[in-house]
């Protein structure tokens, strides 16, 4: 009897303890992946950018945190181009996307899945193409050129490409479905009833929107911005296509260390400050959501 | 009169003026995500002169009658739609495995899975690129075509697992139950409940991937070697003119990718 039993609630605990293997199991191939092929990478990275010598001798690990000291005083404009940048960027596409999102969300109606699709579809177009398409859109003697020169925002000989101002306007527009999705999916998820609410409260439209609906919209604002204003950081697409080495950024700097200089500790040194820099922005986020919410 | 009108008259003219702007405002912002896809198109057509395709000079069909007459162009398109296969299902199948242990299972560690999932999203393209290459070069790993699939398999991850968790939020584990309480084991449970639950998710995660392993130029940039991607190919050619055809070929992709996507809102209409 009593054997049966404890046979019985051995093989139960077996089943349990089966059990909670299952998750890790699961976790184990892509888990691995993200080790060996992110961390890993990212622990070489920070190994490289220690390391001194030559690319003909070879580099070697030697603690030299000067490649740091180095890296920043050489290249801090360029630093200070890509927060600019990254940053009027960022603001020109959220100042772009969240009417777009409000309307889809609120006014869309049927026809909410096809303006979403609107929005996904420049997405089915390769990247470096739209970019280019750019240099067409403001040729010197395109029409947004003659219609600035017209209303004076452009001097008669000035231009626009090969200028800040195409690099910012080319990361605006790449970057504006990463900022119009969050957007949308938090102020779809606000329940008209909260606005409708306000307005029984007698607050009007202005008080309500900014009392009600852009508080509750906030998860995608920082979402957006985040999706937003990482990848233009570290972007060199746009300032190589539409600006001059006068516009380039960190990410050009990086790539041009590492594939063409072969400097491979300065770029190194660059490259994870540039994560250092994202990751303090990113930590306050974290905390902010908690860990649950990132994978929401 | 006009000026007499009564309040409540004068509201809903605001009210109106305020929705047309909003509606207004949207469909600029839309028109201006078209634009460069239009541009593209349109100058698929163009009988350009000289080496640079950027401005117009009248309408030819000769580059779409002669879409292969470029040497390479065309290998370039297939190894990117190789790549891209083979990435998006490996990294299919490892995050949907990922994203099933962080839906089905309370454990210890979940905090940590959740950052390790988010990190390479959060990560700048050539940073990632640039710390693997970095990765290889130590082991001294000639990079090519398994180093582009690796670098793909990375990022693609991620966004699996938020796509397959984003389908399952209205998961309903009553129904696994159910089927245990009706003596199927967890194996039998997994295949004919679990899985056609997750079925869409995981198919939309796989398009979502293929579509941001074929275009993606950062960090197969830096993991490439002597490879050449549909997407390197547009950079190399940018210094020295885009042959049309590349909008040729770029039209084309679109115009199937915009076909099955109506196909698929078609038939999920139709099923219901």
């Amino acid at each position: 009897m009593t054997a049966v039993v404890t046979s019985q609630s051995e093989a139960a605990a077996a089943a349990e303890r089966r059990r909670r293997r299952v998750p890790y199991l699961l976790l184990l191939p892509g888990g691995l992946w993200l080790i060996l092929f992110y961390i890993l990478p990212m622990l070489q990275l920070a190994g490289t950018s220690l390391k001194s010598g030559s690319f003909a001798e070879g580099y070697r690990f030697s603690w030299a945190l000067s490649n740091y000291g180095a890296g920043f005083t050489e290249f801090s404009a360029q630093f200070t181009r890509s927060i600019l940048y990254a940053g009027i960027a960022t603001v020109i596409t959220f100042v772009i996307a969240y009417p777009l999102a409000y309307f889809i969300a609120f006014r869309g109606g049927r026809y909410k899945n096809l303006l979403l699709v609107l929005v996904i579809m420049p997405f089915l177009f390769p990247f470096l193409l739209r970019t280019l398409a750019w240099k067409i859109i403001l040729a010197d003697d395109g029409f947004v050129v003659d219609a600035l020169k017209t209303v004076g925002l452009v001097s008669n000989n000035g231009r626009l490409l090969a200028t800040g101002t195409a690099v910012v306007a080319g990361i605006a527009y790449n970057f504006l479905p990463f900022m119009t999705l969050p957007l949308y999916v938090s102020l779809e998820k606000i329940d008209p009833a909260m606005v409708e609410a306000a307005s029984d409260l007698y607050a009007n439209p202005r008080t309500a929107f900014r009392k009600v609906t852009f508080p509750l919209s906030m998860p995608g604002v920082v979402a957006g911005t985040l999706l937003t204003l990482i990848p233009a950081a570290g972007d060199y697409v746009n300032a190589q296509l539409l600006g001059t080495p006068q516009q380039s950024m960190i990410g050009n700097v990086i790539q041009s260390r590492f594939l063409l200089v072969l400097d491979y500790p300065v770029a190194a040194a660059l490259s994870f400050t540039l994560m250092l820099a994202i990751l303090a922005m990113i930590i306050p986020y974290i905390r902010f959501t908690g860990t649950e919410d990132l994978v929401a | 009169m006009t000026a007499a009108a009564p309040p409540v008259r004068r509201m809903r003219l605001a009210d109106g003026v305020r929705r047309h702007t909003i509606t207004i405002y949207a469909f600029l912002a839309l028109a201006y995500l078209m634009l460069p896809v239009a541009i593209v198109i349109l100058f698929s057509f163009n009988d350009k002169a000289g080496k640079f395709n950027f401005v117009w000079n009248g309408f030819t069909l000769k580059y779409w009658r002669n879409a292969f007459g470029v040497p390479g162009l065309f290998d370039t398109l297939l190894t990117s739609l190789r790549v891209a296969l083979i990435s998006s299902l490996v990294a299919t199948i490892l995050g949907t495995l990922i994203a099933l242990a962080l839906i089905r299972y309370r454990y210890r560690g979940r905090a940590s899975t959740n950052i390790l999932i988010f990190l390479p999203m959060a990560t700048p393209e050539v940073v990632m690129g640039s710390s693997l290459l970095a990765l290889f070069l130590t082991f001294r790993i000639q990079t090519g075509f398994s180093t582009i699939v690796i670098a793909h398999i990375l990022f693609i991850i991620s966004f699996v697992v938020v796509t397959v968790k984003a389908r399952l939020t209205g998961f309903d584990r009553h129904l696994e139950e159910a089927a245990m309480d009706l003596y199927a084991d967890e194996w039998t449970t997994f295949r004919k409940v679990t899985l056609p639950m997750i079925m869409p998710g995981v198919f939309a995660a796989f398009l979502l991937g293929f579509a941001l392993s074929f275009d993606d130029f950062i960090i197969t940039n830096f993991n490439s070697g002597q490879v050449v991607t549909f997407p390197l190919y547009i950079w190399g050619a940018a210094r020295v003119g885009v042959p049309p055809q590349v909008n040729v070929f770029a039209t084309a992709l679109f115009g199937v990718a915009v076909a099955m996507m109506s196909l698929s809102i078609w038939a999920q209409k139709r099923r219901r």
